[in-house]
């Protein structure tokens, strides 16, 4: 018997405009020529143009771009393997409670904490102190998503590759890993995705010049939202998608399908 | 078993993670919870001088009444979010598989843009003068416009768009490993699709809802943006309050009091995620 | 091998943001390209300072060329990261205990916290000869007597920004927020930011602003959660837009955000209520930290310059309490935004804005947290 496909198919589509109503939004005013989003004054590229001279946005975008892109490699790899290696221990429940904290602390607190400890410690500030002070909630986020598909993966094949003298290294590369290789993937994405647009840690824990893009935003935010700065959003979104779908054109196998379906009879 | 001593030692995985732990999260921390027992600095900050009375007065009515309009907002806004997220995150883990990565990216995408950005086009939207209304009203479904902003719906709407990606990828991450054998071999044991769901599909992604709904249910307590921007200020979330200790009203003690009891409901919740999450271990071995 | 194509992109994606960061990522902060164009101060002769100043400010707060003129002129390397708020910024001294910057721009209220936890350095007037061009009222603005330890920036005062096609009557007074004509209701705003919340209540009833009288304090909450039911909601930084959309009639305001709307609509005006209102002072701050305090202070001398000054008013629509810089002032400027009129003599009429301390904060935050959560 079929799951109900027809009602799935238009829920999904519905979720996508709820999604990308805003975005389209953003889009249309970033053509706007004037200032205001409440008033429309004709289509223009101004905005466009601006920005192409705007150094300080565009270096703000570039920060958010680096301090993003070594978070999410940091925070996926320290996180997968605790995921993985937490699944094995023996561990009390508060443990494993406590463990995700990061995650759920609010960003204020995390914040101010991590700027008091560095000054104590005589750190100073820069795009490296972001990247620390991303990393110590993305970890666990990480760690939580892969940590739901890890609660299925039957480990007996593990076993049965150990047993036929793979190292361990090499089990885990090839067996381990390519099992739990959804909740990596999607770990990754929210990793990325919530250093992307983090605004308050990032705040406290930057040196003067290691500015990034959402404080950039929240620092214009007299003139409320320029124009210019929904033209570096709708240009971030272009861009993405391009990348996005031509890394998807490079990893696609041959037919093979290489997202794992379950336990291997 | 013996086996598993020959897998990589179980220290070596969790030894980095662990130790980036405690030197980036429980030294500050711990910073964070010394504050909460001295006294606040007559012009910020803290003073060397231990103190009880923080804590005594988180249970000012005040405090509480913020804390159980959070707590409602933020549930209201999770239950949405779960009712939302779960069927499209079926759609897409039961998509064929060159469609299930784009899926996920596409959901994904809007959240690259910046959040200010997001919540500054939702309030063009459901604004009195905005595009919604314009439109109702164009069509003449309405006449006077909806109140759909400054309030605490706008907030709900707010929060879900904002942590909904949230949801749905936990939960993919859950549905996906369902393979298609195993939902036909349950369709064939049960009479009807909406059983087989809830006996075998529900259960089992378990784990992916309440990871989900922490994700969500969290960060929207603590979120202080959207109440002040699409709330008009109208209402005050636990995220606002705590805000507001440390920057406004300089008094880091009692933030730090603020915030830690917020961590404590968050562990009874993240007990709970464990509890659950050990106890579908326990039924697939 | 199958996976060779994405572990080829995340490889190639790696490098890419190894050598972003490597070829700084994080360096190059200070402002966009030099305008070597136009020439820079007259007057001051140039002063090879050299060095470093890390300086935290608004966004979009200073003239393009303030600071490459500076630059060119002492030779000194400026740094400048931007704040929001003042809280922000505020909570981030706190936390690096009073370093991390050399000048700081906060609002008045804030340099009394910074002095006496013993952060901001004393002003050196021997090395700011432009402090002449101050108004003498600018020394008298209480929150910082005789500006020993900050000098004024700008400043201006909080009234009523309303468009005159969308009221009935010029508005008058605070009590509109209470008790307005039908016409306003619903279609109000008030500044959501804490010490300007609870004003509006403060003067209709005749206390001070900077009161921390827990029973008068009380008193302007209660008027407050009144108000609110008039009220369209809270707002610190969309008001203007909300009145050229025609979303508010009418909403509190500071004067120099008033011009950004009467900039885009003729029909905004600016008043200020017959209670009386406050005046707001945006100072500068050297921090006691700072290891190039020659150079804070050449930035100051550097910033009071007249022409300076002037086009410190022209970029930001505030007054500046700069003597010759607002007599140069562009007339024309000056009818379009008639706030920027408004003569220091009666700016010090109002009440300043001062600090009131810890238990005045926490009084403040209470009431404020009351009226908003109620």
């Amino acid at each position: 018997m079929k799951v109900p496909h027809g009602y799935l198919r238009v829920h999904m589509g519905l979720l996508l405009l709820f999604l990308y109503a805003p975005i389209a939004v953003l889009l249309v005013l970033s053509f706007n020529a004037s200032r205001l989003p409440s008033v429309w004054g004709g289509f223009s590229l101004i905005w466009y143009r601006s920005l192409a001279n705007n150094e300080l946005i565009l270096q703000a975008v570039q920060n958010t771009l680096v301090v993003a892109v070594v978070v999410t490699l940091l925070s996926t790899v320290l996180g997968t393997l605790l995921a993985v290696g937490l699944q094995r221990t023996v561990r009390s429940r508060t443990l494993d409670a406590v463990l995700f904290l990061p995650a759920v602390i609010p960003d204020i607190v995390l914040a101010i904490g991590l700027l008091s400890f560095f000054n104590l410690l005589r750190f100073s500030l820069g795009l490296h102190t972001i990247i620390l002070a991303h990393t110590v909630f993305d970890m666990i986020f990480v760690a939580a998503i892969v940590r739901t598909r890890l609660g299925y993966f039957d480990r007996r094949i593990e076993e049965a590759s150990l047993d036929l003298y793979a190292g361990p290294v090499e089990t885990f590369l090839r067996v381990t890993l390519p099992a739990i290789f959804p909740g990596v993937i999607a770990g990754a994405l929210v990793a990325f995705t919530l250093s992307v647009d983090e605004f308050v840690i990032a705040f406290f824990n930057s040196g003067p010049s290691s500015i990034t893009f959402p404080i950039r935003v929240y620092s214009l935010i007299r003139f409320g939202i320029t124009p210019e700065i929904n033209a570096v959003a709708a240009i971030v979104l272009v861009f993405s998608l391009l990348v996005v779908f031509a890394a998807l054109r490079l990893a696609r196998p041959q037919g093979e399908d290489r997202v794992g379906h379950g336990p291997v009879a | 078993m013996s086996s598993f001593k020959r897998f990589i030692p179980r220290a070596v995985l969790v030894g980095p993670g662990m130790g980036y732990w405690i030197v980036f999260f429980l030294a500050p921390i711990g910073l964070l919870l010394a504050y909460s027992f001295l006294e606040r600095g007559p012009f910020g900050g803290v003073i060397a001088e231990f103190t009880w009375g923080n804590y005594p007065r988180l249970f000012d009515p005040l405090y509480l009444k913020v804390l159980l309009t959070s707590v409602r907002i933020a549930l209201v806004a999770t239950s949405i979010a779960l009712l939302l997220g779960y069927p499209a995150a079926y759609f897409i883990a039961n998509a064929s598989k060159r469609w299930r990565v784009p899926l996920l990216f596409l959901v994904i995408l809007p959240f690259w843009t910046s959040f200010l950005i997001r919540t500054y086009a939702w309030m063009v939207l459901l604004s009195p003068v905005g595009l919604i209304n314009k439109a109702l009203i164009g069509i003449g479904l309405i006449d006077d416009p909806l109140p759909l902003l400054y309030n605490e719906l706008a907030i709900v709407i707010g929060l879900v768009y904002a942590y909904i990606p949230l949801m749905i990828l936990p939960l993919f991450a859950s549905l996906e490993r369902l393979g298609g054998e195993l939902r036909e071999a349950s369709a064939d044991l049960f009479a009807s699709p909406f059983e087989s769901f809830r006996t075998i599909t529900l259960p089992l992604t378990l784990p992916g809802i309440v990871a989900g709904c922490i994700f969500v249910f969290v960060p929207s307590l603590g979120n202080f943006i959207i109440p002040d921007l699409l709330g008009g200020g109208r209402k005050v979330m636990i995220g606002n309050l705590i805000q507001q200790q440390f920057l406004q009203a300089r008094d880091w003690p009692f933030g730090a009091v603020l915030a830690i009891a917020v961590v404590v409901l968050m562990l009874l919740l993240l007990g709970v995620q464990a509890q659950v999450l050990r106890r579908e271990q326990a039924t697939e071995s | 091998m199958r996976r060779q194509g994405f572990h080829g992109f995340v490889a190639a994606a790696t490098t890419a943001a190894l050598m972003l960061a490597a070829c700084g990522g994080s360096g190059g902060g200070s402002e966009g390209s030099e305008d070597s164009t136009q020439t820079t101060s007259g007057g001051s002769e140039d002063q090879e300072l050299g060095g470093k100043l890390v300086i935290s400010n608004w966004d979009a707060y200073m003239p393009k060329n303030l600071i490459p003129s500076f630059e060119k002129k002492t030779g000194v390397d400026v740094e400048v990261a931007v704040h929001t708020t003042n809280e922000d910024i505020m909570g981030k001294i706190q936390a690096q205990s009073g370093s991390g910057f050399d000048l700081v721009f906060v609002s008045g209220q804030f340099v009394e916290p910074l002095v006496q936890q013993g952060w901001a350095a004393e002003v050196d007037p021997s090395q700011i000869a432009n402090l002449e061009n101050l108004y003498p009222e600018a020394s008298e603005l209480g929150y910082d007597p005789g500006n020993s330890h900050s000098v004024p920036y700008t400043w201006g005062t909080t009234g009523l920004c309303y468009r005159t096609d969308l009221v009935n009557a010029e508005p008058t007074s605070w009590d509109v927020f209470h008790d307005p004509p039908a016409e306003l209701d619903g279609k109000m705003t008030m500044l959501g930011t804490d010490r300007w919340l609870l004003q509006p209540a403060l003067l209709a009833e005749g206390a001070s602003i900077n009161s921390t009288d827990p029973q008068i304090i009380e008193e302007a909450a209660s008027w407050t959660v009144e108000a609110k039911q008039n009220l369209l909601g809270f707002d610190d930084t969309t008001f203007y837009s909300k009145l050229v959309s025609g979303e508010a009639s009418l909403v509190q305001a500071w004067d120099g955000w008033c011009n950004y709307g009467i900039a885009e609509d003729k029909n905004i005006e600016f008043v200020i209520p017959q209670e009386g209102s406050d005046v707001w002072t945006d100072t500068m701050v050297i921090l006691e930290s700072s290891q190039n305090k020659a150079a804070a202070h050449a930035f100051i001398d550097h910033v009071l310059e007249p022409k300076n000054g002037k086009a410190v008013a022209e970029l930001v629509l505030y007054k500046v309490p700069n003597q010759p810089a607002m007599e140069k002032l562009d007339g024309k400027l000056v009818e379009q935004y008639p706030n920027l009129g408004i003569e220091p003599a009666e700016l010090l009429q109002q009440e300043p804005v001062k600090e009131i301390g810890g238990d005045g904060l926490q009084l403040w935050s209470d009431a404020v947290a009351q009226v908003k959560g109620g």
